[in-house]
């Protein structure tokens, strides 16, 4: 028997998830430990991108279950405030509110749900703006800033709220290429500091440097979970192969 | 500006054409002339007052009844719509006959005749502004929702503090309308004696039979009071507009 300590921080069992007729998780069971980085891949309609929703409740699931932290997820009020303070996320068109100040962004979160002071919210976002790297940003609108920009603003309103876990949904797929660098940079210092981060993309260059796992994803399915070192030289499935020549081929 | 100016070149033309005009009734250098002048001009204030009461109430009451109709249950969503069916079928006209000299009877209220026209008048607009506040809603990306949701907002701040005030903005445009719209509509509760500007005008008709001049005088007074307040409206949104730039 594992301890206590040793339990998953998530633990995916079995879930399964249909859009009408069209099943996009069939079965899918992940462990995924305390201070793991997992980054997850597979082709478009993978399931991948629903995976990772369905652990922060984004979408629902119609049979298995998923364990955040040893609280079942669920409509209960105990398990949705279990996940919201537990769980942040990234997403591909990094959803900012653009009415709201980089500054207001951050601490609309930290003010409404933990109570900060106004003087305590700014002083934490700030905090979180500098390891972002862009503290003079602070008072712009988010369409005054650049898409890689805006992604690092999105990233530190998830720091803000102070997540134990940390999900991207292809953080870089909506940016220029010459702005993807400085959001990996970000995610790759934030992977140093001990956060448990689920990642879904197609930046193999990052996955092979910062992931513990690679989760391989086809037809809502796991096909494969192995190692970056194994899955980018001897993945063991026929579909893995054809998945890494088609995207390391171009 | 220049409309105005025109709209008074339309009239002053007019006029010349037709020597059927009095205009001795509402002449400002004549001492019957500008009292009658004052006593129309001044139930602009009740046009005003009802009109903006109304407008404030309507657009509460459409936030409230817009809610449940972007719910994901179809009981909300059923409530929204009977509501909002059922106050658009029925005539603005019919809504304030029916509040002043019906639902007293129904309830035991005693209701003044301002405030039969407010609830009227608010309780017809109110199936409006809920289906403008609906589509403004609607039109709100759903990654802010899921923003939101990802930074623990719960249903009430996510409202308030992130998909409103975007809401709003995009529908200040159709609210400007429906204060235009609420302007004219109330003239309707002159059938019940609030003393606007289309029931001053009515009694001073009755009392001096110039209607042609009478009648003219009062569209000049809606135009006016419709054009200012267009003018605040459109004011407002370049204000929104550059607010964000």
């Amino acid at each position: 028997m594992p301890s206590e300590a040793d339990a998953p921080l998530i633990k995916i069992s079995c879930v399964s998830k249909y859009f009408d007729s069209f099943q996009a998780l069939k079965s899918v069971s992940l462990d995924i430990g305390l201070g793991e980085r997992v980054v997850v891949c597979g082709p478009s309609g993978s399931g991948k991108s629903t995976l990772i929703r369905c652990i922060n409740r984004l979408e629902k699931y119609e049979d298995g279950e998923i364990t955040v932290d040893g609280v079942v997820l669920s409509d209960a009020r105990e398990s949705l405030d279990k996940i919201r303070s537990s769980v942040g996320m990234v997403f591909q068109q990094f959803n900012l509110f653009p009415h709201l100040s980089v500054l207001d962004n951050l601490t609309l979160g930290p003010r409404r749900v933990y109570g900060l002071s106004d003087q305590q919210a700014k002083h934490r976002a700030m905090t979180y703006l500098e390891r972002v790297r862009i503290p003079d940003q602070a008072d712009k609108l988010p369409r005054q800033l650049s898409g890689g920009q805006q992604q690092r603003v999105a990233i530190a309103r998830s720091l803000c709220m102070e997540p134990r876990i940390l999900l991207f949904d292809e953080p870089t797929s909506a940016l220029d290429p010459e702005m993807i660098t400085e959001v990996l940079d970000v995610m790759t210092e934030l992977a140093e500091t001990g956060m448990t981060m689920v990642v879904v993309t197609h930046e193999m260059g990052f996955a092979r440097r910062v992931a513990d796992r690679m989760v391989f994803m086809d037809q809502g399915e796991i096909v494969e979970i192995a190692t970056p070192e194994k899955f980018f030289t001897a993945p063991d499935s026929k579909r893995s192969q054809d998945f890494l020549k088609k995207i390391l081929n171009h | 500006m220049i409309r105005l100016i025109a709209s008074g070149a339309l009239v002053l033309t007019l006029s010349g054409c037709s020597g059927n005009w009095g205009w001795y009734v509402v002449n400002p250098s004549t001492p019957a002339g500008w009292t009658n002048l004052q006593f129309m001009a001044t139930g602009a204030y009740y046009t005003l007052l009802l009109s903006v009461t109304a407008i404030v109430i309507s657009v509460v009451a459409g936030l409230l009844i817009a809610l449940p109709g972007l719910s994901d249950k179809p009981v909300l969503r059923a409530i929204n719509r009977v509501y909002v069916e059922t106050v658009r079928a029925v005539p603005i006209l019919v809504l304030i006959l029916w509040v002043y000299y019906g639902l007293p009877t129904l309830t035991g209220l005693t209701l003044s005749v301002f405030w039969a026209g407010v609830i009227a008048l608010a309780l017809s607009d109110s199936a409006f502004q809920a289906e403008i506040f609906r589509a403004g809603i609607q039109s709100i990306d759903k990654g802010q929702y899921e923003a939101s949701h990802s930074i623990s907002l719960n249903y009430r701040d996510t409202m308030r503090y992130v998909i409103l005030p975007q809401a709003i903005r995009r529908i200040l445009p159709a609210l400007g309308n429906q204060l235009v719209y609420m302007l004219k509509m109330s003239s309707l509760v002159s059938v019940i004696g609030m003393q606007e500007l289309t029931r001053r005008a009515n009694e001073l008709v009755v009392t001096e039979y110039r209607p042609l001049e009478i009648y003219t005088i009062l569209v000049l007074e809606y135009l006016v009071l419709i054009l200012i307040v267009s003018a605040g409206v459109r004011w407002l949104e370049r204000r929104m507009k550059a607010a964000e730039t």
